[in-house]
């Protein structure tokens, strides 16, 4: 049952290793504090997740961030209710993410293509509307769903546990160890190193062969006895687990959800995530998501004072117009940064970044001269 | 499932008529298979063979009459239900998984007969199936396609993947093999390889239903043949008094039999 293949021990080995590091090589990009590479380790977990939909049966969701918010409203309604133990919390937030793709799933997955991404992206957008006025007094809408210090949190309260936090709001914790900054950090790596290693699984099981059969064709997927429904559900499902997971983290990193988080552009951005590191590959969608966040959050705090120190060493007309013109590329203007780099990829790599570390290094492999095959498709 | 049991009906196509709105593209077929036997089903372009073929796995509806399959009545049946009770069949254009590996192609049949109705085995690795995976490489081994079998599928000739199909419905060691013009776009040595293989099947008595337009083929493989023309079955019977008869020469044959 746990066994995986030499290659794919390896591979989670090296995975491990990266995630594990992040903190040493985030230092010099920048990008090594705690809030932040929770966010790396979360959004990784959600591209996983969305690739074993996506990547795997090539049913393309437009509705994914739905489950993230569930998974987020869950985990802090497991805090209000029950205790601020994050283990019940984010178990309840993988369950209730799964009962929602449960539903949501058995509609859509009556049609295919873009049909099912349309009814995907109008069950999102109904969760959103949800969420956002309908369900106030269960999402606390606008303001979205916060702590406060008299909830009932009833296992806490039969434990006779002080919450951890003292004077202020408690704070989620784990066996009674508050959950804040590295040890946030460490959980959500744990968490995503197990999430990587179950990809691995699926990918590597019958059950993946399966799911990749109907991706390539379903004609003969029927005719060869597999009944597809189900097999789409169960990865429709699944999916929809990891990004409860996400969703669920999130909340435990940072206990407030809004509705926000179920808005289409995050649906959106997932499917960049995945699109940009490469579709169907196991290490991809991490990859993808990572660019993105960092691009999101470092890229986008750059301004102009620091340009213009950068550029210091040349002649003032010169640096100028550097300043000028690169200004429009980073702080608010990171979206054209990241729009240009994701259109660059589509058209030259489509098979994602994992495509072009592909190809740079069969070109490297064989020497000048020889071009090497295209991957994938 | 003796071959030498008398007279074994193993597929009964009964009274079926199929319209296409007003065009009638099956009336009254009744054709009968024998078990262990090879049965070819000829006729000039749109005489409707393929249609029956496509009425008895299901994918089109009759419009009246019914297929019955060893006692099962196949009519409303979904296509992965008649493939379960043990039909297989080899398309036209070879359907196969292009972006899988060749070996992979022939695997997931064999774990559709079974976990097609579905089963979640996430965490099973494919490469610890053994007994699947031997079958599998045995197979393409009889095929002389094993040293190709981690290539993607996707580069494979016309000719190897028609093969590959031919091993993905084998492996499921179906009761009754459907053959839509297994030989198409093969060369002549291609063909006669397919030949040699298809009377291999035969010697393990597999039934087979097969389409075909190459009369060499027919021939080579036939016990009892069907001739079909304008959506009606002419002549059945043994493949010389097909060869002799008149009413079947001028519908089909003509001058162009080889």
């Amino acid at each position: 049952m746990f066994h995986l293949s030499r290659k794919d021990q390896v591979k989670l080995a090296i995975f491990a290793l990266v995630v594990v590091t992040m903190p040493i090589w985030l230092a010099p990009l920048g990008a090594a504090y705690p809030g932040l590479m929770q966010k790396f380790a979360i959004y990784a977990i959600f591209a996983i997740g969305f690739n074993i939909l996506f990547g795997l049966t090539g049913y393309l969701s437009f509705g994914h961030a739905a489950f993230l918010g569930v998974g987020s409203y869950t985990a802090v309604w497991s805090f209000k209710l029950l205790s601020m133990d994050i283990l019940p919390a984010l178990l309840f937030a993988v369950l209730v993410a799964g009962l929602f793709a449960l539903v949501i799933g058995f509609f859509s997955l009556r049609r295919t293509g873009i049909y099912f991404s349309i009814l995907t992206l109008a069950f999102a957008q109904m969760c959103y509307s949800l969420a956002y006025s309908v369900l106030t007094p269960i999402t606390n809408g606008e303001t979205g769903l916060l702590l406060a210090r008299d909830d009932p949190r009833v296992i806490d309260a039969a434990l006779g546990a002080g919450t951890v936090g003292g004077a202020g709001l408690p704070s989620p914790a784990l066996l009674g160890n508050s959950v804040t900054g590295y040890f946030g950090f460490y959980i959500c790596a744990a968490l995503l190193i197990l999430t990587f290693y179950i990809s691995q699984k699926i990918f590597a099981s019958p059950f993946g062969l399966a799911l990749r059969g109907i991706k390539s064709n379903q004609t003969r997927m029927i005719y060869t006895g597999f009944n597809i429904r189900p097999y789409m559900l169960a990865a429709f499902v699944i999916s929809g687990m990891f990004a409860g997971l996400a969703g669920g983290l999130l909340a435990v990193t940072d206990p407030i959800a809004g509705a926000e988080r179920m808005r289409w552009t995050e649906s959106g951005n997932i499917v960049l995530m995945t699109i940009l590191g490469g579709v169907g590959t196991l290490i991809g969608p991490v990859i993808g998501a990572w660019v993105i966040k960092y691009f999101e959050n470092i890229f986008s705090a750059i301004n102009k004072n620091m340009l213009n120190a950068t550029f210091d060493f040349l002649p003032d007309g010169m640096q100028n117009i550097a300043v000028t013109v690169l200004s429009k590329f980073v702080g608010e203007g990171w979206h054209l940064t990241l729009g240009l780099l994701f259109v660059l990829i589509v058209v030259f790599l489509p098979g994602g970044l994992v495509e072009g570390y592909l190809k740079l290094v069969a070109r490297l492999r064989r020497g000048r001269g020889t071009k090497p095959e295209a991957g994938g498709k | 499932m003796s071959v030498t049991s008398e007279k074994n009906i193993v597929l009964h196509a009964a009274d079926v008529i199929k319209n296409f709105g007003g065009l009638r593209a099956l009336s009254d077929i009744d054709l009968q298979i024998e078990e262990g036997k090879t049965h070819a089903i000829i006729g000039p372009n749109g005489a409707g063979k393929s249609t029956l073929l496509n009425v008895i796995i299901g994918r089109i509806a009759p419009t009246s009459g019914a297929v019955v399959f060893d006692g099962t009545v196949l009519t409303g049946k979904a296509p992965h239900e008649i493939n379960q009770l043990g039909i297989s069949r080899v398309f036209q254009t070879p359907e196969i998984f292009a972006d899988l590996s060749v070996l992979h192609n022939v695997m997931a049949p064999a774990f559709a007969r079974r976990d097609g109705a579905f089963r979640l085995n996430m965490f099973r690795a494919t490469a610890r199936e053994a007994a699947i995976r031997d079958e599998a490489e045995s197979l393409l081994n009889d095929f002389g396609m094993w040293d190709r079998r981690d290539d993607h599928s996707g580069a494979l000739s016309r000719g190897d993947k028609r093969r590959l199909e031919l091993c993905m419905c084998l492996i499921q060691h179906p009761r009754l093999l459907l053959l839509d013009e297994p030989t198409a776009g093969m060369s002549r040595h291609d063909t006669n390889t397919t030949i040699e293989l298809l009377k291999k099947i035969k010697l393990r008595g597999m039934t087979k239903v097969i389409i075909e337009h190459d009369m060499h083929v027919v021939f080579s493989l036939a016990d009892k043949i069907s001739v079909l023309a304008q959506g009606r079955i002419i002549a059945s019977g043994l493949p010389q008094d097909i060869k002799e008869d008149p009413r079947v020469q001028e519908a089909y044959l003509g001058g162009a039999a080889e």
